[in-house]
This record gives structure tokens, sequence and C-alpha cells, in this order.
């Protein structure tokens, strides 16, 4: 098995408002191994930007403090870096893709000033080789004539270009972890499908590895090759992609595959989970999915469940105890 | 623009550079001919730059060589068109030199001011924290003060003339550009650019620097050309009231001064140069009006 590229362990991040502290993430573990796609799954505000977040060390840093935990990218614990140390990293070995590519260019700089940035930063070139590896790049995404390209300023360019512009830069430095947090929300749907098969692409050469964040389990499906779903800031199950979708274990699993829209049933309601995700500082004791639970019994109100684990597929639900009998 | 219809450039690389700045260029020069307001202020500040430069070769007399028995003619009379004050100075002459004195003041008080309250917007904006509570209530002391008022203490304290006039309208004026830029500076930190430029490594200093001032631009440009009429205006009220610029250098505000004693019975001597301060105030708003729409991609509907 390959060696893993970045290890989060047992990470809790707090935030600090005012004399108020509110925890949006419990408890996260989980591994991704060089050249694998890692999706992260769940609802809004289940605290999946904010981990990726902290392993790009951009919480912020006077209301945000990680009181435990790990997070090991290529063996160097990263909670404990130094700002200077941390820009280092970031654009160079680990990169991000953002959700918006309409705001996240810089209006007053052209498509090849801005590419030029992180190169400066991370790689001693010349000017000719800069140019040079931007055109590369930008040539890689699929960017059509990218001799124009990098004199044009992202005003006039579509979305899906544009979000093609900031896979480039993501990529510019040949990062060994990029983080593409929700990279085709905000575009429609025939620039999503290009833009997820570029991504396909450039995560299956060499040894890219993606964590894609992502509430759109169709996506996951197409891209991942190992699922972790996260609910208000627990993660709930993890798995290997077929395994996950055969057999999803955890009750929430279960709901989001269920309420996916399927294209050949027209089905006369489609199926929601009730409710809404807990705020943080509304879990108090038991399973925190336990108010949503379809299947909720008394012990989940009370107790929080343990990791239970098979085969490396991991769910935190105590239907999967074997006091109460595996339900399948 | 950016479709993917053709795979060879067109145009080689280099031209295309050029091309695509031409047309910015003509873009910008078509949308002002497509306004006659803006073509109408920047009709009005071309004359007032080349009267400010020009004025002692057009001003068909000595603005200060005084003619006692000419005193007080009506406008078109004996060669002065816009007829004599009550020392029997032409007064067309006089108006045209002061202008030179409104370029000059509304000049270099934004550029002082405009400087100073950038800085401190800058610093306010971006620093936050205990830094920034501490300019913005200095702004807001200030702010409570009447504008004319505090200018007028402020002369009072330095003595009038030429520079001290600049240095206390350029310490009333500044408050308004750091609490702009103030504002700026906030909603663009917060951007997701910064963000994604934060993520490739860039520091924080750069990022002020390389992706915050940059974007400052276009606000400092638009409030800097709406800025400077009111100087303007402001300096005239100060000479008016005696501070300021003192006679016989020909201003506005005091030939305004001067005038007013004869306003009954000389209309020409408060009429003229409260025109050339109209005029003037209006040619600039105008010029910043359509510079803001043009500028401001929000007003543009983008």
């Amino acid at each position: 098995m390959a060696e893993s590229i970045l290890e989060i362990k047992d990470l809790k991040i707090q935030f600090q408002n005012g004399k108020h502290i509110v925890q949006p993430i419990r408890e996260v573990s989980f591994q991704i191994k060089a050249g694998q796609t890692v999706g992260i799954v769940g609802e809004s505000g289940s605290g999946k930007s904010v981990t990726s977040l902290a392993v790009m060390g951009l919480l912020p840093d006077r209301i945000s403090s990680i009181p435990s935990g790990e997070i090991l990218f290529d063996g160097k614990e990263l909670t404990k870096l130094k700002e200077k140390e941390w820009r280092k990293i970031r654009g160079n070995e680990i990169s991000m893709i953002f959700q918006e590519p309409m705001t996240s260019l810089n209006p007053v700089f052209t498509i090849g000033q801005q590419l030029s940035e992180p190169l400066k930063r991370h790689r001693q070139l010349s000017n000719k080789e800069q140019k040079a590896a931007i055109i590369k790049v930008l040539k890689q995404v699929g960017i059509p004539r990218p001799e124009q390209i990098i004199h044009e300023y992202p005003h006039q360019l579509s979305g899906g270009m544009r979000q093609r512009v900031m896979i480039s830069m993501a990529l510019l430095c040949e990062p060994k972890l990029m983080i593409a947090d929700e990279p085709t929300t905000a575009l429609d749907v025939t620039i999503q499908a290009q833009i997820l098969s570029l991504l396909k692409k450039i995560t299956s050469k060499k040894d890219r590895s993606l964590m894609l964040i992502t509430h759109d389990l169709g996506v996951v499906a197409e891209m991942c090759d190992w699922v972790v779903v996260m609910y208000a800031g627990v993660i709930v199950e993890s798995a290997e992609v077929n395994e996950l979708f055969d057999r999803p274990l955890h009750p929430y699993t279960r709901g989001l595959i269920q309420s996916l829209p399927s294209n050949n049933e027209r089905k006369s309601k489609l199926y929601a989970i009730q409710g809404q995700v807990p705020k943080p500082e509304q879990v108090k004791q038991g399973c925190i999915f336990a108010n949503r639970c379809p299947l909720a019994m008394e012990k989940c109100f009370q107790e929080s469940p343990p990791a239970f684990q098979e085969d490396g597929h991991l769910s935190k639900c105590w239907l999967q105890s074997s006091d109460e009998g595996v339900v399948r | 623009m950016a479709s993917s219809i053709p795979n060879e450039p067109l145009i080689p690389e280099d031209d295309s550079l050029a091309f695509s700045q031409k047309t910015k260029a003509a873009e910008f020069f078509t949308s002002l001919l497509h306004s006659w307001t803006g073509l109408l202020g920047v009709a009005i500040i071309f004359i007032l730059l080349f009267l400010s430069i020009f004025g002692h070769w057009i001003a068909p007399y000595d603005p200060v060589k005084t003619e006692l028995t000419a005193k007080l003619l009506p406008p078109l009379t004996d060669g002065h068109l816009l007829g004599t004050d009550h020392l029997g100075r032409d007064l067309l002459s006089r108006i045209i030199l002061g202008a030179r004195i409104s370029v000059i003041i509304g000049l270099s008080t934004v550029l002082i001011a405009g400087l100073i309250g950038t800085v401190i917007g800058i610093i306010s904006g971006f620093f936050r924290g205990w830094i920034d509570i501490v300019l913005m209530r200095l702004v807001d002391v200030q702010l409570s003060f009447p504008f004319i008022l505090l200018v007028l203490i402020i002369n009072a304290v330095l003595g009038a003339g030429l520079k001290n006039i600049i240095i206390s309208l350029a310490i009333g004026g500044w408050v308004i550009f750091a609490r702009v830029i103030r504002s700026e500076v906030l909603a663009l930190r917060e951007k997701d650019f910064i963000q994604a430029a934060v993520a490739t490594g860039v520091s924080r200093f750069e990022i002020l620097i390389k992706h915050i001032v940059p974007n400052l631009f276009t606000p400092m440009i638009i409030l800097a050309s709406l800025q400077i009429s009111s100087f303007i205006i402001a300096e005239a009220s100060v000479s008016f009231l005696g501070f300021g610029v003192q006679p016989p250098t020909p201003a506005w505000g005091n030939m305004l001064s001067e005038g007013k004693d004869f306003i009954f019975s000389a209309w020409w001597l408060i009429t003229f140069p409260g025109l050339a301060i109209i005029i003037t105030a209006l040619g600039i708003n105008l010029f910043g009006d359509w510079l803001r729409d043009t500028l401001d991609p929000k007003i543009k509907g983008k």
C-alpha cells in the first residue's frame, strides 16, 4: 500500500467568539495516500471547509485554535508551524482550488501576472522559463490560445475558463496534495462535467493526491477512491468508494444516497433528511445524528457511539455494535 | 471572448497585447464621447488648466495694476470686457489669474489630503484591532467639527497665505479619504482572491502591497476628482472670510470679498468671480461623476 501523504489524527478545532467557544470540528481522523483522491462529503455546516482550511493553515489566527490533534503532511506536523514555514508549503506542496472562480482571481492583474506569482515565490526561474511553465500548465488544463490568455484580465474569461485558470494555478508548482473546495458548485452542469473530467485527468497522473470537498455524491462516485462522510464536525463513516455506495452503514450516509434524484425513475417526492445539521454549540450528549435519525434507539440519545471498523470500513453508529445486531 | 473556437493564435502574441490595450483606451474615449456631461466637464477642466498655465500671456491687463481714474467701470466699457473693480483693476484679467490659485490649491490639497487619508485608511482597514479604533475615533472627532470652522481655526493659528491655506485644507480634508479607503480595504481583504493569494504562499505584507493597493486606484481617483471641487470652494469661502489668500493676489474668494461692499452699485464684481467658482466646481464634478460611472464596475452594471 502506498504511503500516506496526509494524515489527520483526532483533530479538534475551536473558534472563540468573545467569551463563547464553539467547536466546529469535534474529532476528525483520516488519511490520504499518495495518488489517492479522497472525497469529503457532508451537508453545509458539517465542517468540511474548516477541515480543509486547517490543512492549508488558513484558519483565522486570532479566533481559532487547535486544542488537540495532529495534521501530518508528508511526515511533517503542520499544526505547530510558524507563518513563515506555512508560506513555503502553501501553493508549493499543498495548493487549493476554491469554490468561486468568479471572485477568486484579482480583477486588476492579467492571468499571466497572477500565475507567475506562485512561481516567483517558490521557484527560481527566469522570466522566459516562467512564461513557458505557465503556458505549459495552461495547455494542460485545456485552455485554448494560452499565449493570448495570459495577457487577458479575469473579467474577459468565462466561469469555466476561470476555474481552469484556478486549477492551473494550483498545479503550477507540482504540489503533492491539492485541495478542491467544491470546485464545481458555482459552475453550470456542462462546465461541471468538463472540470471534473479535467480534475480526473490531472489526478490520474503521477502521485498527485486530491482532497475533494463536495456535497454532491454524484461527483464523489465519479472522482474519488475513498470517501469520508462528515456530519457536524465528526466523521460518521469512511470507506472505499464502491463499498460505501454498495453497503452504506450509517443512516446519515444512507439518507444522503437516498436523497439523490435518480434519472430513471420519477419519484413522486424527493427524499430529504428531516431537520438540520445541529450548530456546534447545540450538541450535548449521545449520537450527533440521533435527533434526525429514522432508526434512532434509546441508546443513541445517551451515549455517543464509538467508531466500528470492519475491513477498513469505518462507521460511527450503534447499529454496527454486535449487541444490537448488524443491520444491512 | 474566451470561447474555445480558434485553437491557433490568430494574431501574433505581442500585437495582441497592443491590440487589447488600444481597445481599452478606445473604450474609455468612446464612453467620454457618448456622455455630454463628461465632455463638458473635461472641456471646463482643460480651459481651467490652460488659463492657470498661460494666464499671464492671455490676460489683457496687468491684474494688480491699479488705475483709480477707471474704477468701477461696468462690463464692456473702455476695452474692459468684464469691467473694473474699485481700484480700477481689470476684472477679466483678475479672474483669469485667479484660476491659477484655484488649480494650485485644488490639486495640492487633494494630493496631500489624499495621501495622508489613504495611508491612514489602509492601515486602519488592513490591520484592524486597536490601531483602527484609535484612528477612526480620531476621524469621528474631526468629523464632528464643521469643516470650514476647523480650516479657519488652523488657518488662524498658522497665519494667512497660500502655503498655509493648503496645509489647513489638507488637515481638514483627509478624513473623507481615510473613511472611504478604510471601507474599501475592509471589503477587499475579505475577498476570495485575497484568500486565494494567501493560499499560494503570499505574505501578509505583499497581500497589502500587491493585491489590495492596486485595487484602490479606482476609488482613489474617483474620490480625488470629486474632492477637488469641494476644496476649491472651501478655499474661496476661507478667502472670502478674509483668511487664506491675501490681496492683492487675485483669488476668486477674495475678489468676492472685496466685491461684496459694492454689491448694489457694481453687480459685476461679485457676479463674475462667483460664476467662475460655480462653473469650475460644476465642471470638475461632472468629470468626477463620469469617471465614477466609467471606472466603477458596480455602477456599470457588470
